[in-house]
């Protein structure tokens, strides 16, 4: 048991990187999130077919193979259109491509989320905004998001808890996270299964810690709502 | 774009797709089976009964499906006793270890899945039963579970996708899968787009016939929520 001990920093480590991919990816799901909501249920029949293929296509195919696609194919990718303009070979950075493709993928989860939030905040909460001559972005900031987050906050959360497993996939495409860092200390050990037990544990407690953090979050949101 | 290797390679990614199918098929199966009986234990009101299935299910919910894979493929190598045990010829090999987490891991899932719809389950259904004189158990097998599983159906379709796609990660512990022949292709040919992208297209439109299927199981089970048609 002390090697878990020798091992530990470096598990860590791992951790904080996994952490970091969570909520840096998640930034970018909750933005791409509400822009696909927003396109969903907009007028305009083009982004509503945009933001559809959007959040069909990514929900419908796996996302360990998104992010092989994006990584290993964005990198070929990038470079032959980089041999048609001349330019330098360019290096697609793993953790760039992680977060952009975790991001990528939530954001389709969050588009639909967020469009049920959207569509229980009642019409007239929206046209008296209006009616006070507020802008439509100061509508969805003063009126249609604080009142769709509490909503929107279950499904937010199950997507958060998702996210924050997915992160996993990252050791795939060589980021140095937990669960790779694991199989490091696992190997040089031959303890692959205690390693591996301690990321479960580690997994759990972000788990527990998101549990509580949404709980206080659920409070915040819910504020002014009577409770039976 | 070249598509020419994964013409010529197309039998690989069906090969693939045959294992991918089998394996998913044989998790599902292998994890309802598991959660009926999880779902119930977790239901009981004894502490005693219920402690076991919900830390079970809450340990294989908290962890990612990769990690599970990796203790069972990787680490269960680590102990002599295992090593030494009748059960290693099975243990040993990618394929089992595969289908053991992803039944594990889909039971759990499924588990929660049914419990919370048994006990939203109307107090008033269960009375009527009592009040027809049926015993515990039968009211269980009559009245509880079939509309526990009616209630669960929707959530069921998602979590079947869910292990459709999970199910890729077996290409990464040397399965040839679908994800596994798409790495195939890709290191005899270094085609990273095409080949990846074509098992997406496959794994697509995998999702949209489940999609599909449930949609046509609903509309049979769900007949009596239909609005009348005037």
């Amino acid at each position: 048991m002390l090697v878990v001990w020798d091992y530990l920093p470096l598990i860590l480590k791992g951790m904080l990187l996994t952490v970091e991919v969570a909520l840096l990816s998640l930034l970018i799901a909750v933005a791409l999130g509400i822009l696909g909501a927003l396109a969903k249920l907009s007028r305009s029949r083009v982004a509503r077919a945009v933001a559809g293929v959007y959040s069909t296509l990514i929900r419908g195919i796996p996302d360990l193979v998104l992010m092989t696609v994006i990584f290993f194919g964005g990198q070929v990718l990038v470079n032959r259109i980089g041999e048609l303009f001349g330019w330098e070979y360019i290096d697609v950075n793993p953790f760039t491509a992680g977060v952009l493709t975790i991001g990528f993928i939530f954001g389709a989860y969050m588009t639909e989320t967020f469009r049920g939030g959207i569509l229980a905040v009642p019409r007239g909460e929206i046209e008296a905004g209006f009616a006070f001559g507020m802008t439509p972005l100061q509508v969805f900031v003063r009126i249609t998001f604080p009142a769709m987050m509490r909503h929107a906050l279950p499904g937010f959360g199950n997507n958060w808890l998702v996210l924050a497993k997915t992160t996993a996939l990252v050791s795939v495409i060589g980021l140095h996270d937990m669960v790779y860092n694991a199989a490091v200390a696992g190997g040089s050990t031959r303890q692959p299964f205690t390693f591996y037990l301690v990321v479960a544990a580690l997994f759990l407690l972000i788990t527990a810690v998101s549990d509580a953090g949404l709980r206080r979050l659920n409070k915040i949101f819910s504020a002014g709502v009577r409770r039976a | 774009m070249d598509f020419a290797a994964i013409i010529g390679n197309l039998d690989l990614y069906l090969q693939g797709l045959w294992v991918t199918v089998q394996l998913v098929a044989l998790a599902l199966v292998i994890g309802l089976a598991l959660a009926v009986p999880l779902a119930l234990a977790a239901s009981a009101r004894r502490v005693w009964v219920n402690f076991l299935p919900h830390a079970f299910i809450y340990c294989f919910r908290g962890t990612p499906l990769l990690v599970q894979i990796y203790l069972i493929y990787y680490g269960l190598g680590q102990f002599a006793a295992v090593r030494e045990s009748f059960l290693w010829p099975v243990l040993s090999e990618a394929y089992w270890c595969a289908l053991i987490s992803f039944a594990l891991n889909t039971a759990a899932y499924t588990g929660e899945i049914i419990r919370g719809a048994m006990a939203q389950t109307p107090a008033g259904e269960i009375e009527a039963a009592r009040a027809c004189g049926m015993s515990p158990a039968m009211t269980y097998r009559r009245v509880i579970l079939p509309s526990a599983f009616r209630r669960a159906l929707p959530a069921y379709g998602n979590e079947v996708i869910f292990m459709l796609h999970g199910s890729a990660l077996a290409g990464i512990i040397t399965i040839v899968d679908l994800f596994g022949a798409a790495r195939i292709v890709n290191s005899r040919h270094f085609v990273p787009f095409e080949s990846y992208i074509t098992a997406g297209f496959f794994y697509l439109c995998m999702t949209f016939l489940i999609v599909w299927a449930f949609k046509f199981i609903e509309r049979h089970w769900h007949a009596h929520l239909k609005p009348l048609r005037g």
